[in-house]
């Protein structure tokens, strides 16, 4: 469905379900250079298991309008906004890697201390300080494919890669890395080195997580080579209220990778129920 | 800043798709002979049925020996995604009925398999989807045949049995220019000689039955998602952009992204259809790929000298060749496409035409030519381990009419040689021995 932030047309992917304000909200928001259908393994499930689910395009990506936001703040603040578009006072924000940041960001800004919006997180490949190297820096700026290379590369662990000990989509017939290469191709020029840049920048990670009060979710993989498990659990030892869940043989792409394990995780955590 | 590293084509030939079984430490892939999948519980099998999580249900829509063989073959082509069938014809089938009904209308290159021609022509028209021919090398053609509803352009990266190479970039251009996709036969050449996304082709399909599997064993197709395609550009794929109430009212293109159009083609075309490859042929299929790179090393060298034969042949003083086509020869009208395309080998297809001296002309001369040989096998296949031999004019191609062989690049004296993995001066003997026989009528 299409919704109005900040006068730009927004996408949000309901997972099957029109959103009822009657069932609690999730919004799940995808990392840099990506869209809304990184949660199809997820999005539809939590539609028809008791919540309004809107997975977004964040702005300047997939079917939304505007231009990228450019900061992990921004980009938090204009969630909030989404929120108040969208007619809900309040949601669980589960986010991916950039978007972690932003759930991160947000519940440190609107949880039960300012005005409750954000009732609890769920963040998946997180770590405090996402740095970005240079290279891949300048490569996404240029809109090189390289840097596409480098994310999807550095981005997938032994189920996306294969080898020996590896491989094997979870989804049958389906191929990880061909896919997250052709996704991050769809975005529009320059979107990924803003985004990248926006991870990059970020310095508040620390002081975010000691202000969360709302549960807290980290759902981190053992082989993320973005954004290490050790770093994630580094992150998830500041908030007071975390929970932390490591996936084995995972790397950063926790969704694609291990979609049942990370629908099993969301599943206690939310306690979810069919309906 | 050293980049990701990524699996070469001929390692994933070998492990993309597949770890050793988790159960039982099995190396070789499990061949799973079983219908159905045990839910662990009721919200999992309703969660199943509703596409809110992957897995198995039922070995027509999926199977885990088949999903190896799948994204083994995705992997190599680059693609995002594949469904296996039950044969080629079924992969092509499966792709046209996923992205069209009655009213859709295809542009197709007129060298094509005889059964693609006979699909296309004779049989999808009863179901009201028509198709116009148009020679693979008539690109403007090929730009006034599409209309506004067409909804597929389709060749193949080598004809066949004419052996004109698709300008699949150029084809693909124009395609696009339409606001439609390219479907790429592309069994002749494997992802080993040509991957036809790189060259702008949308979906690849194959029939796994002649180089990927490789021994002539097992019949079985694919079709392979590029997913460059953008499907919500226009409003001519609703399959693909409006909600399906056979899941629903399922968005393939939004739940999707780039693999809308191959989720469709499982969760409609293999529930409702019913091609699916089976498990056993999968197997098989998988053995054939594990050994592709180092085969198709051994089909282009002995191709190339048995074309260096053929030439010798041609320009011998009464010799019973009277032309020889591969695209590698420099007289071959696509020579300069096949070296871009296609510069590991232009795969291991020959024709050539046996020259009629004695009574019954070229006709006649093909019959004594293709019963004297005793190492090439006259069937209708290619891409065997085994060399191959056929007359496409009396055998594949035998529903054509004139005009149709005419334009299909088939002549009556046209032989369709397949070039396997034999000693190639073995096979070098039988032609000679058999050329000679043709020529004593």
């Amino acid at each position: 469905m299409l919704l109005t932030v900040n006068g730009n047309p927004v996408f949000v992917h309901t997972g099957g379900r029109d959103i009822n304000p009657a069932r609690p909200a999730i919004v799940l928001i995808h990392g840099a250079g990506m869209d809304h259908s990184v949660w199809s393994l997820q999005s539809r499930y939590l539609a028809h298991h008791g919540r309004s689910v809107l997975a977004v395009d964040l702005p300047g990506h997939g079917r939304s309008g505007g231009e990228p936001l450019g900061s992990i703040a921004a980009i938090a603040d204009w969630v909030v906004a989404l929120l108040d578009a969208a007619g809900l006072e309040r949601a669980t924000l589960i986010g991916h890697s950039m978007g972690a940041l932003v759930a991160l960001d947000a519940a440190a800004r609107y949880g039960a201390h300012h005005g409750g919006r954000v009732e609890a997180v769920a963040l998946l490949g997180v770590a405090e300080r996402m740095p970005v190297h240079p290279d891949l820096l300048a490569a996404a700026h240029a809109g090189e494919q390289s840097a596409i290379e480098m994310v999807i590369g550095w981005g997938h662990g032994p189920r996306g890669h294969g080898g020996a000990q590896g491989g094997g989509c979870p989804t049958p017939g389906l191929a990880l890395i061909p896919g997250g290469r052709r996704l991050m191709a769809s975005v529009r020029p320059g979107v990924l080195g803003v985004d990248l840049a926006a991870c990059n920048d970020y310095g508040q990670g620390a002081d975010a997580a000691a202000a969360v009060v709302c549960p807290a979710l980290f759902l981190l993989g053992a082989l993320d080579k973005m954004t290490p498990a050790k770093a994630g659990r580094s992150l998830a030892a500041r908030v007071k209220t975390s929970q932390v869940v490591v996936l084995p043989q995972t790397g950063h792409m926790v969704m694609t990778e291990a979609p049942d394990a990370v629908l099993e995780t969301l599943t206690s955590f939310l306690s979810l129920r069919r309906g | 800043m050293a980049g990701a590293k990524f699996l070469k084509f001929d390692t994933q030939s070998l492990h993309a798709g597949q770890k050793p079984d988790p159960a039982t430490g099995a190396r070789a892939v499990p061949i799973h002979l079983t219908s159905s999948y045990v839910f662990s519980d009721v919200d999992q099998a309703a969660a199943l049925f509703n596409l809110e999580r992957p897995g198995h249900i039922y070995s027509r829509i999926s199977n885990p020996t088949v999903a190896v063989l799948e994204e083994r073959l995705a992997t190599l082509e680059g693609g995002v995604g594949a469904v296996c069938t039950a044969s080629g014809q079924a992969a092509l089938t499966l792709a046209v009925m996923t992205l069209m009904g009655t009213g859709g209308h295809i542009v197709a290159s007129s060298s094509i398999y005889g059964g693609s021609r006979n699909l296309l022509a004779y049989t999808l028209p009863r179901f009201g989807i028509t198709t116009s021919f148009v020679h693979p090398r008539d690109l403007d053609g090929i730009r006034a045949a599409i209309r506004p509803e067409t909804r597929l352009v389709f060749g193949e990266v080598l004809g066949n049995p004419g052996l004109e190479v698709l300008d699949v970039p150029k084809v693909a251009a124009i395609a696009h220019e339409a606001g439609i996709p390219l479907l790429i036969d592309s069994t002749f050449t494997t992802p080993y000689l040509c991957r036809p996304f790189e060259h702008g082709a949308d979906l690849v399909m194959h029939s796994c039955t002649k180089w990927l599997g490789g021994h002539g064993t097992a019949i079985g197709g694919v079709v392979i998602d590029g997913g460059h395609f953008d499907w919500e550009a226009s409003d001519k794929f609703p399959t693909l952009t409006e909600p399906y109430a056979g899941y629903h009212g399922i968005d393939f293109a939004e739940e999707y992204g780039p693999a809308a159009f191959i989720a469709r083609a499982r969760a409609e075309g293999l529930r409702d259809f019913g091609a699916c490859m089976s498990p056993m042929n999968a197997f098989q299929i998988l053995q054939g790929v594990e050994t592709l790179p180092l085969r198709m090393k051994c089909h282009i060298h002995n191709t190339r000298k048995i074309v260096c034969f053929l030439e010798g042949e041609l320009n011998a003083e009464k010799g019973a060749v009277a032309w020889v086509s591969y695209p590698e020869l420099v007289d071959h009208p696509d020579h300069a496409l096949a070296s871009r395309l296609l510069p590991q080998g232009a795969g291991s297809i020959i024709s050539f035409g046996i020259r009629g001296n004695g009574e019954g002309g070229s006709r006649e001369a093909g019959r004594r030519f293709i019963e004297s040989l005793t190492l090439f096998s006259h069937l209708a296949n290619v891409g065997d381990a085994k060399s191959l031999v056929i007359h496409p004019a009396s055998t594949t191609h035998a529903q054509l009419d004139a005009a149709a062989l005419a334009a299909a690049g088939v002549g009556e004296d046209m032989i369709r040689l397949s070039i396997g993995l034999e000693d190639c001066a073995d096979l070098i003997d039988d032609l000679k021995q058999a050329l000679r026989a043709a020529t004593k009528g």
